[in-house]
């Protein structure tokens, strides 16, 4: 059963997706308990990155990917008749293993771009939300003298906080992290996970990774994905100490993945 | 050093060397072109040679203003039919390019891009000089500007396909709709190639002759009116080549060196213009 404490922000029902006719990910049902961090962990391929697209109808943009089964926003289904998948992402922010600032706009610029593309704010009211919001990624500290530098002038774990804080500027309410310190070095990737923390009291965070201490580090609760299913999903406390099924223990204790 | 290495040192050397030979012989016909202009043609190039039109022969003086006049109208004018045409397609190709019309699209253009200029010439004259039964400075332009679009649609669309699909990824993430991605991310990204390959159909196209003979024609005097013949640069070039008059010669060299340092010109500020803005550091 998935914990249910707090009420859950996102839920998913029988959620499966494809590709074509290849089953990637099968019938999972899972609660993200608002203002929580889901860690979900399983060895390369499980089906976690692409269950992950599903949350914010990035799944549907691959090449022959679909979708069967429904993902509830607050109750509603972002998968449902007259949903515009635009706007399921305007509310669910995600950022990807490798920093993508946009190479064309400067620091501001890369934070701005998702208000300005949400709806015309004032130039003041730009200024303020991009400075929260490199704020909240904690990233201004470093680069408040040089906003109008290139994006491509920061180090790799810059990149990567200019992406939460471009994630976060248009308050979304849930936030992925798909493998987000993939490519940062351990001093990059304690930011990360120190951010995690900060950002769990605003934000319902949802994090994909292949690090099972970092998963131990920042997650509430943690889901064991293995070969397109869910085996296994708990406090993350619980499930690293006890674990309930046999093949979440053999992953956990380096048996396979 | 093990006869291995030796052996290894040796043949990379070789090949370097090779390689560099190869660049060498790449590079020279360009130069020993631009010598020769130089040399034949600095000579006649002075004011007059770009503010007069010619003079009579056995007087000395005149200039070419109106084929410099006549290229810049011409081209410009087959700039603004062309590069958002072209561009516009490439774009498309990149963006939408699955399925059975962009192959076509992208069949056609490739097989135009084989075309000989001389047959886009024809085919100019046929549609829009004998109809209206004279020749003009439009019809130059739109032969022009039929050579730049497949051209420019083909380089645009590697460009764009040159842009990572991560950056793609992250904008509709963040809730741009798909239009907005492929312009205000997508093709912003890859404008500085798009730029040059635009550039390197200007310069191509500025050069073309055989589609003006049957278009633009040519005209001795300065003409502005795009309805009427008009001079351009390369016909000058061939109409004073091909002339028996000494001076026409030295004319038809300084043309040609004129030509030249306009498209080096051209293609100096189009890096300027799109040189990055924000470079790594």
């Amino acid at each position: 059963m998935p914990p249910v404490d707090a009420p859950a922000r996102l839920a998913t029902q029988r959620l499966t997706a494809l590709f074509n006719r290849t089953v990637a990910v099968r019938e999972i049902s899972l609660l993200f308990p608002a203002n929580t961090v889901t860690a979900i962990i399983g060895p390369s391929g499980c089906g976690k990155s692409t269950f992950l697209r599903c949350l914010n109808r990035m799944h549907e943009l691959s090449e022959d990917g679909w979708v069967t089964g429904s993902v509830l926003l607050d109750n509603v289904d972002i998968y449902g008749a007259g949903v515009d998948p635009v706007a399921v992402r305007r509310r669910v922010g995600m950022v990807f293993q490798r920093p993508t600032p946009f190479p064309t706009m400067s620091i501001h610029d890369n934070v701005a771009a998702g208000l300005r593309v949400n709806g015309r704010l004032g130039a003041a009211a730009v200024t303020t939300a991009v400075e929260r919001a490199l704020r909240q990624a904690a990233l201004w500290d470093e680069v408040q003298h040089r906003l109008h530098d290139s994006a491509l002038a920061l180090s790799g774990g810059q990149q990567q906080r200019l992406c939460i804080a471009r994630a976060l500027a248009p308050e979304p309410e849930v936030l992925l992290l798909d493998e987000p310190t993939g490519s940062l070095d351990p001093a990059g990737t304690q930011r990360i996970e120190e951010l995690c923390h900060e950002l769990k009291r605003r934000y319902t965070i949802v994090i994909v990774t292949h690090n099972l201490q970092q998963a131990a580090r920042v997650s509430d609760y943690t889901a064991f994905f293995y070969l397109g299913r869910l085996i296994e999903v708990g406090r993350t406390a619980e499930l690293f100490t006890k674990p309930a099924r046999e093949e979440t223990e053999a992953y956990l204790t380096g048996r396979f993945g | 050093m093990s006869a291995r290495a030796v052996r290894r040192r040796l043949v990379s050397g070789v090949m370097t060397g090779l390689v560099a030979v190869l660049c060498a012989t790449a590079v020279l016909p360009l130069l020993l072109i631009f010598a020769d202009l130089i040399h034949k043609g600095a000579t006649a190039i002075d004011w007059n040679f770009f503010v007069r039109t010619p003079v009579p022969i056995g007087q000395t003086g005149g200039g070419v203003a109106h084929a410099i006049v006549g290229s810049a109208i011409i081209v410009g004018t087959a700039c603004l039919i062309g590069l958002p045409i072209g561009i516009g397609a490439g774009i498309y190709l990149a963006e939408y390019g699955t399925g059975r019309l962009p192959w076509i699209v992208r069949f056609v253009a490739d097989v135009l891009n084989g075309t000989p200029s001389i047959v886009i010439g024809i085919l100019a004259w046929t549609w829009l000089v004998r109809p209206v039964g004279h020749f003009s400075a439009l019809a130059g332009s739109v032969a022009l500007a039929m050579l730049m679009v497949p051209m420019v649609a083909r380089t645009t669309e590697e460009m764009v396909r040159l842009v990572p699909h991560s950056l793609r990824e992250a904008a509709l993430a963040l809730g741009y709709p798909r239009w907005r991605t492929s312009l205000q991310v997508v093709v912003r990204t890859a404008v500085a190639g798009i730029v040059t390959g635009a550039l390197v159909a200007v310069a191509r196209i500025a050069g073309e002759t055989a589609p003006l003979l049957f278009t633009a024609l040519g005209n001795l005097h300065l003409s502005t009116s795009l309805g009427q013949p008009m001079q351009a640069l390369p016909l000058q070039i061939y109409l004073y080549a091909s002339g028996p008059f000494e001076e026409w010669h030295r004319l038809a060299w300084a043309s040609a060196l004129v030509l030249m340092a306009l498209v080096l010109l051209l293609a100096t500020a189009a890096r300027w213009a799109t040189r990055r803005r924000y470079a790594a550091r």
